[in-house]
């Protein structure tokens, strides 16, 4: 046997030439690709990283303005300046919720884990307590955020940021998800009325634009009221953003449904099973699992939507990235802002795809 | 003197149309067993498919255990407490275990301790011998051994009446016989077994009266003897040359 190690051999190179270059046109394209990859991250890393200002300018001044970011200096200088989100870092993450509050958003980020871990895995020890913390969770939440009873009240209108973006996004996920089910399973009843009620909502709601949805919860609900109530912007807000995420959701659970073989409600039918245990064990398990795709694609809709809520006044993170891009101080800094909160809006969505890879990856039963 | 089960008094039914059941009169008694055969679309399925409710009849009576099957749903369950059912496709759930499969009726429907569920639910899997599947999903195994759970998790219920839906038509051939050695057992231990199959030798090991339907109709019931050497109607003798003789 030759002692030499056969560089043809190498499983790398074999990689490589099966699937970069296999004919000279696919050789071309890889060249030309790989230059192109080049370009556009060189070109991104120096400017968010390698060329940029962070608290400092090149010449080591503190950025408080504009005017001492190095590209605004200096003729030659590119890189992005990340002082405007450094320096209005507070109003991005909580909005104008006073500063010596602030410990309270804190401990609601903090616990929000804590509320979740519960639900997401089934699997983890004193599971029972986690859950019974999840269901507190809305109330300890409420209560920090809010104030009262010994806390500041610090009012709605306070509110911003990062946490009006994740108090619509995940309560509006978490209240829409068993309204869907209920939904789901009104449509596909046999009662006539109830089905008919459940069509309506859900067409209707769907065929309607969030943006509308949400002009008629802030304008026209309040006409709707008796007077003297009236319901907080957020709180609006918030039954619109879950009303749309419900219409959606069902209709992603009623495909769920329709999955499901007839044999599976026979069986368990005839094992003496009523409706309601069958729906619980039987049917919704098997249904929400396969409608994991459809669902977690509309919860990512949804949190990315929530930026809507900025035309009905209220500043989540896009609106307070808008309000940052109109001071004067901070003019013409459009890159930065928006990179910065694309950024943000893309770790939670990854994560909320990663996530339903998981669950698909653990439900599965069969060999396939 | 022997006690009837179940009673079908001239029952009819219709899809739309289409009139599947036309005057169905039946009896049972307890730890009978009728095999029942036709052609495909006789209504076969649909009549014993109507003994615990699947579906509803239009016309008729039919009780079982002397509770008339009618719209009341309390009925409805008592009678589907008493009646197990194996169907063609098995209808395991997908997503529990084998012994989840098997424990979750009575869990539910009973109300039993999980623990004293789980050792009623292993105890049928012993007698169906697949003891070693417990912890399995229904994906994991073969058609022969799920029909095997689905038959053990109808008997988890501890019902006085069996009824089976073309039990091994689903089945590759070499897995038939471990499905029908179960059922000639449940056979031995006095079961009430109503069965649709076109298993002729199963039928002549085990029935008691065969029952052959065509159109809606019962055509011939006889003894398996009578039914299979002396078949009195012309299209009992067509059906029966074409499949004892292909």
């Amino acid at each position: 046997m030759s002692s030499s190690i056969s560089f043809t051999h190498n499983k790398y190179y074999s990689w490589c030439r099966n699937n970069l270059f296999s004919s000279w046109i696919n050789g071309i394209i890889t060249i030309l690709s790989i230059y192109f990859i080049y370009e556009v991250s060189s070109f991104f890393l120096n400017w968010t990283i390698f060329e940029a200002d962070f608290v400092n300018n090149f010449r080591g001044e503190k950025i408080t303005d504009r005017t001492f970011c190095s590209k605004n200096i200096e003729p030659g200088q590119h890189g992005a300046c990340w002082a405007i989100i450094i320096v209005r870092f507070h109003q991005f993450i909580y909005g104008f919720y006073p500063v010596e509050e602030a410990w309270r958003v804190n401990l609601v980020y903090g616990l929000l884990p804590f509320a979740l871990v519960g639900i997401f895995f089934d699997n983890l020890p004193f599971r029972k307590y986690f859950i019974y913390f999840t269901f507190l969770f809305p109330f300890i939440g409420y209560f920090l955020l809010y104030g009262g009873a010994g806390l500041d009240v610090v009012g709605t209108s306070k509110w911003g940021g990062l946490l009006v973006t994740l108090f619509l996004g995940v309560t509006g996920i978490l209240l829409a998800f068993p309204l869907s089910i209920i939904l789901a399973l009104g449509r596909r009843s046999k009662m006539p009325v109830i089905k008919t009620i459940c069509i309506i909502f859900i067409e209707f709601i769907r065929g309607v634009p969030l943006i509308t949805l949400l002009f008629t919860a802030n304008v026209m609900l309040p006409l709707f009221l008796p007077e003297g109530v009236r319901p907080d912007n957020l709180l609006r807000a918030l039954v619109a953003v879950t009303l749309f995420q419900s219409a959606y959701m069902a209709e992603a659970i009623r495909g769920g449904l329709q999955a499901i073989p007839k044999g599976q409600l026979e069986a368990a039918q005839s094992l003496g099973l009523t409706y309601w245990q069958s729906t619980r064990k039987i049917i919704l398990p098997q249904a929400l699992k396969i409608s994991i795709p459809p669902i977690v694609n509309t919860c990512i809709g949804l949190f990315k939507d929530t930026s809507l809520v900025l035309i009905i006044g209220l500043f989540d993170l896009l609106g307070v990235g808008r309000a940052a891009v109109a001071d004067i101080d901070w003019a013409k800094l459009h890159y930065e802002v928006y990179v910065f909160i694309s950024l943000v809006f893309f770790i939670f969505c990854f994560g909320m795809s990663r996530y339903s890879l998981y669950l698909e990856k653990k439900l599965k039963t069969d060999n396939s | 003197m022997t006690e009837q089960v179940i009673q079908l008094e001239k029952v009819n039914k219709w899809y739309d149309d289409f009139h599947v059941l036309k005057d169905i009169d039946l009896s049972v008694d307890k730890g009978q067993k009728i095999v029942i055969c036709g052609p495909s679309g006789s209504g076969k399925s649909t009549m014993i498919r109507c003994i615990n409710r699947l579906e509803a009849h239009q016309e008729g009576k039919i009780v079982v255990h002397g509770t008339e099957l009618t719209n009341d749903l309390k009925n409805i369950d008592l009678i589907r407490k008493n009646v197990g059912m194996v169907f063609q496709q098995f209808n395991l759930f997908p997503h529990l275990s084998v012994l989840d499969n098997i424990s979750l009726a009575p869990i539910w429907v009973k109300k039993m301790p999980k623990k004293e569920a789980e050792e009623i639910a292993m105890s049928y899997l012993e007698k169906v011998k697949i003891p070693e599947q417990a912890e399995k999903f229904p994906g994991q195994l073969s058609g022969g051994q799920q029909q095997r759970v689905a038959i053990a998790r109808s008997l988890a219920m501890n019902p006085d009446i069996m009824l089976f839906d073309e039990p091994t038509s689903a089945l590759d051939p070499e897995m038939i016989k471990e499905v029908l050695d179960v059922m000639i057992q449940l056979a031995e231990e006095g079961m009430t077994m109503l069965v649709v199959t076109h298993e002729m030798g199963f039928a002549k090991t085990v029935a008691d009266q065969m029952i052959f339907m065509d159109e809606g109709r019962i055509v011939e019931q006889a003894t398996p003897d009578e039914f299979f050497n002396n078949p009195k109607s012309d299209r009992t003798k067509l059906f029966l040359s074409q499949i004892l003789n292909h």
